[in-house]
């Protein structure tokens, strides 16, 4: 028997969390894009010792083990940032990680407020999808620098709060019965972890496309975008042929058949295809490179509109996902 | 995964373009076996399964856009009352039946057979492949993407047990060693692809052998597995009447629970209805408790709780004094927060004149000014108001008619008809004008809707798509890796080469792992320090993966 107690401090706790979050990443992309702005040395493509140095800049201070071999090599050749601007860039990691903790904690409180998992509507849905990008890029950030991505990926998080506090909040409270399944757990834990993953690998293929290898520019190389889309999507692929299976899976437990062209189903489909025929067209020859960026990115559209967009203009068997009128 | 262009790089690692085979040129002249071979060559190479994954995509917008006939029938008939003349258009593209479209099944046969095409030469291949040996060692190793040297006694056999023993398949020559591992990635990626096809075939053979069927039924009453008793039912192309599990149940309760107070106050939180169960007809009974995510199996063949609604129950007295109806009367709900549902009642054996009844069912009811409004789903204070009507209800006429609608149009309204009147309690009974008869409120009963399922696919389509899975899984990380190890008195070089596009970070670490356990074996043990600094000055000879002295050491 599902609860209908709602433990309202709790809910109303959560709800602040969510806002604090929002400001949170707001100032980490402030941050985030000042040291984008003033502190990394510019990069074109052609002298190999200056794009030396931008992997030096970028892993000084947390994420890539840099040797210190490297940092004999580079300096002399170009002038050093400014220090204020490095420290900003370590201000704004420090800024996303509070955010994500208190992202996280909107999370939970919302969850045991409720006493379920706490993705069983749209708007704790996109928040679960912003905490899983920031998650994503946050991991990466650990092992590979692309703090670069930062500003982006906060302001996307940021925005997409945003959007869910202002035009998705509902109030707290149990879900349908059909949405009362440990698939939920499953299921949706899976789609929101590949739509993290999927936010990162969109936001370099974007940044891919914008990105001008003839000019000196912040950004790093087009080969290193377009390694990082490619590997989020080899991350993020078999998870989502997982997610759907599971939203199968738990469609012949609910529903009385595993697939049933549902238009939440049809666009899971379109999108899996849509990558699929991203990571074919990678391997194609002719296709590699920009036209396998745009692939993707067409994928990440079909992907945002299936997550959010068929639940408000089409009438399925997901709408109960309860997106306020 | 990737088609064509790995098949090239699964004969010549150095080539990476892959381009060759598929710039055929259109025969001319060539006569229909020409013909037919630039065919197969055009379908099966990977620019034309691109476009086809395209179409397939592409193909299935529609079938989110328009309602579907197989997924909301009841839509489809909206949409042609609504706008005939665009309906009739859409229908001629097969708009409301995408995924049965001829066109749709163009596309994915194509597809599909595009895929065996390209498969299943590479299944051959790939078998041949896994019982060759590694090619001998290039003369100058140097010049690979990863490579290392460092001085020791290291013997051919030594390199070799070492490589062994990380599951590298390896050969000798007389100063050389040369190891290859990694086939996963190939047989990870044919087997997935190969899952697909056998999901295609279950999915097939589910539609074919399979059944759906759907039946209302109201509390107290039964249903047995047979045709005849479902209210719609849709058997594939190869279901006989006969092959239906012959199971039965009574429906002994339903119970809907909803939230009683809040801003979500209304809403359901559970429905559960207790069945009795007989698995066959000479088994005895068991109970069974039906709720969403649980259904009812028997033998493969599942009931699944699919809807309710309130059946009141009437009794139905005629002019001359007889019993013309007796019982349950399903509603349907037109709004699901307050369950205010509406329903018919057709009474044609009250004599004199045939009666007919417009009810309106409301749950919950308070006083509203002069009306009476539902304001909860639950049945905390259920009233009926009555409509009642009296004449030929052209039941004789054959017209099949649908049991939720009364064509009042033929019908004398009795008394004067109010838009709310007066709503009936429990036990309450309602005196018909003109003599006509009584109608009396008995009771309020639950009905429920069902479906009933049979997809003999289900199991083989979720083992396809669980190996799909793992093929993909292994095809996307798995790396195609080859080590070859030279020995010139006492200097050693080590080269490696990966051959997956894109694996070059992470392989730079295995093999500096490799390096490590190469130069452990060696008694002179470890000698100076040989790995990341000289690759970087040495990256300009490799024409495999064109890494960059700058992501290289972000890489690291």
């Amino acid at each position: 028997m599902p609860p209908a107690q709602v433990n309202e401090g709790l809910a109303t706790l959560s709800d602040q969390l969510i806002l604090v979050t929002v400001l949170l990443y707001l100032a980490a992309m402030i941050a985030y894009a000042l040291e984008l702005a003033f502190g990394r040395a510019r990069t074109a493509v052609a002298p190999a010792k200056s794009r030396r140095l931008v992997a030096v800049g970028a892993g000084a201070d947390s994420s890539a083990p840099a040797e210190p071999a490297d940092e004999d090599a580079g300096p002399a050749t170009t002038v050093p940032p400014a220090g204020w601007a490095i420290k900003s860039g370590a201000v704004a990691v420090a800024v996303s990680w509070l955010g994500w903790a208190t992202n996280l904690g909107g999370i939970l409180t919302r969850g045991i407020a409720v006493d379920r998992w706490p993705w069983g509507n749209m708007y704790e849905f996109v928040v679960a999808l912003c905490f899983a990008s920031v998650t994503v890029f946050l991991i990466l950030l650990t092992r590979q620098p692309i703090r670069f991505l930062g500003a982006f990926v906060t302001v996307a998080a940021a925005l997409g709060l945003g959007f869910a506090v202002l035009f998705l909040h509902v109030q707290a409270g149990p879900v349908m019965p059909a949405l009362n399944s440990y698939w939920i757990a499953i299921h949706v834990t899976a789609a929101v972890i590949a739509g993290g993953l999927f936010l990162v690998s969109g936001v370099s293929a974007a940044l891919y496309l914008v990105r001008n290898d003839g000019r000196l520019s912040v950004l790093p190389s087009k080969e290193q975008l377009d390694r990082i889309a490619h590997r989020a999507i080899v991350i993020a692929f078999p998870i989502w042929t997982f997610a759907v299976i599971a939203g199968a899976l738990w469609a012949d437990r609910a529903w009385g058949r595993y697939w049933g062209w549902d238009p939440k189903e049809v666009w899971s489909f379109i999108t899996w295809i849509a990558y699929a025929a991203y990571l074919h067209a990678r391997a194609t020859a002719g296709w590699r490179g920009k036209a396998a960026m745009i692939v993707s990115l067409v994928a990440f559209g079909c992907l945002l509109f299936n997550l959010v967009g068929v639940n408000i203009f089409f009438s399925g068997l997901h709408s109960y996902a309860d997106v306020p009128k | 995964m990737t088609k064509k262009n790995e098949t090239t790089e699964a004969t010549e690692p150095s080539d990476a373009t892959g381009a060759t085979e598929e710039r055929e040129t259109r025969p001319v002249g060539l006569g229909v076996v020409g013909w037919l071979r630039w065919g197969w060559r055009t379908l099966t190479s990977m620019r034309t399964a691109l476009i086809l994954l395209f179409l397939f995509a592409l193909g299935s917008v529609p079938g989110s856009i328009y309602p579907q006939r197989s997924v909301d029938p009841g839509r489809v008939a909206r949409y042609f009352q609504n706008s005939p003349t665009e309906a009739e258009w859409l229908d001629r593209f097969w708009m409301f039946d995408v995924f049965t479209s001829p066109w749709f099944a163009a596309i994915y046969l194509l597809l599909f057979l595009s895929l065996a095409g390209c498969v299943f030469p590479r299944v051959v291949v790939h078998f041949k492949e896994l019982r060759k040996k590694p090619p001998a060692a290039p003369r100058n190793l140097r010049r690979l993407p990863q490579n290392a040297a460092f001085d020791g006694d290291l013997t051919v056999e030594e390199a070799a047990a070492r490589l062994r023993r990380d599951r590298f398949r390896v050969v000798t020559g007389p100063d050389w060693v040369a190891a290859e591992k990694g086939y996963l990635r190939e047989t990870g990626n044919l087997l997935f692809h190969v899952s697909l096809l056998a999901l295609l075939f279950a999915v097939g053979a589910g539609a074919l052998f399979g059944y759906r069927g759907n039946v209302l039924v109201v509390e107290g009453e039964g249903f047995s597995n047979t045709v005849a008793a479902y209210d719609r039912f849709i058997p594939g192309q190869q279901v006989s009447a006969e092959s239906l599990e012959p199971f039965s149940f009574t429906v002994q309760d339903f119970q809907a629970t909803y939230i009683a107070s809040g801003e979500k106050r209304g809403q359901p939180l559970d429905y559960s209805a207790t069945l009795s169960v007989q698995d066959t007809p000479t088994s005895g009974p068991r109970d069974v408790e039906l709720k969403v995510n649980e259904p009812l199996d028997v033998n493969g063949t599942l009931t699944y709780l699919i809807g309710h609604g309130y059946a009141p129950t009437f009794k139905v007295v005629d002019g001359k004094g007889n019993t013309a109806f007796e019982g349950p009367v399903p509603c349907l709900a037109g709004d699901q927060m307050t369950y205010t549902s509406e329903c018919v009642i057709k009474v044609p054996d009250a004599q004199p004149d045939q009666l007919g009844f417009l009810v309106r069912f409301l749950p919950s009811t308070v006083p509203n000014g002069k009306a009476w409004v539902s304001v909860f789903p639950g049945a905390a204070n259920p009233t009926v108001q009555i409509f009642p009507f009296s004449g030929d209800l052209g039941l004789k006429s054959g017209q099949p008619q649908s049991v939720y609608q009364l064509d009042t149009k033929s019908l004398k309204p009795l008394g004067k008809m109010s838009a709310q009147p007066t709503p009936l309690n429990v036990g309450d009974t309602k005196e018909l004008a003109d003599g006509a008869g009584t109608i009396q409120f008995t009771g309020v009963k639950e009905w429920i809707s069902l479906q009933m399922a049979y997809d003999p696919g289900r199991l083989p389509a979720l083992i396809a798509a669980a190996l799909a899975v793992i093929g993909l899984v292994l095809s996307l990380t798995v790396q195609r890796r080859r080590v070859w190890v030279r020995m010139k008195g006492r200097q050693v070089t080590v080269g490696g080469l990966t051959r997956t596009e894109g694996g070059g970070a992470s392989f730079a670490e295995e093999f500096a792992e490799i390096v490590t356990k190469l130069r452990g074996a060696t008694p002179s043990g470890p000698s100076e320090h040989p790995q990341p600094e000289d690759r970087s000055e040495d990256v300009s000879a490799p024409d495999r993966e064109p890494v960059s002295p700058s992501t290289r050491s972000s890489e690291e």
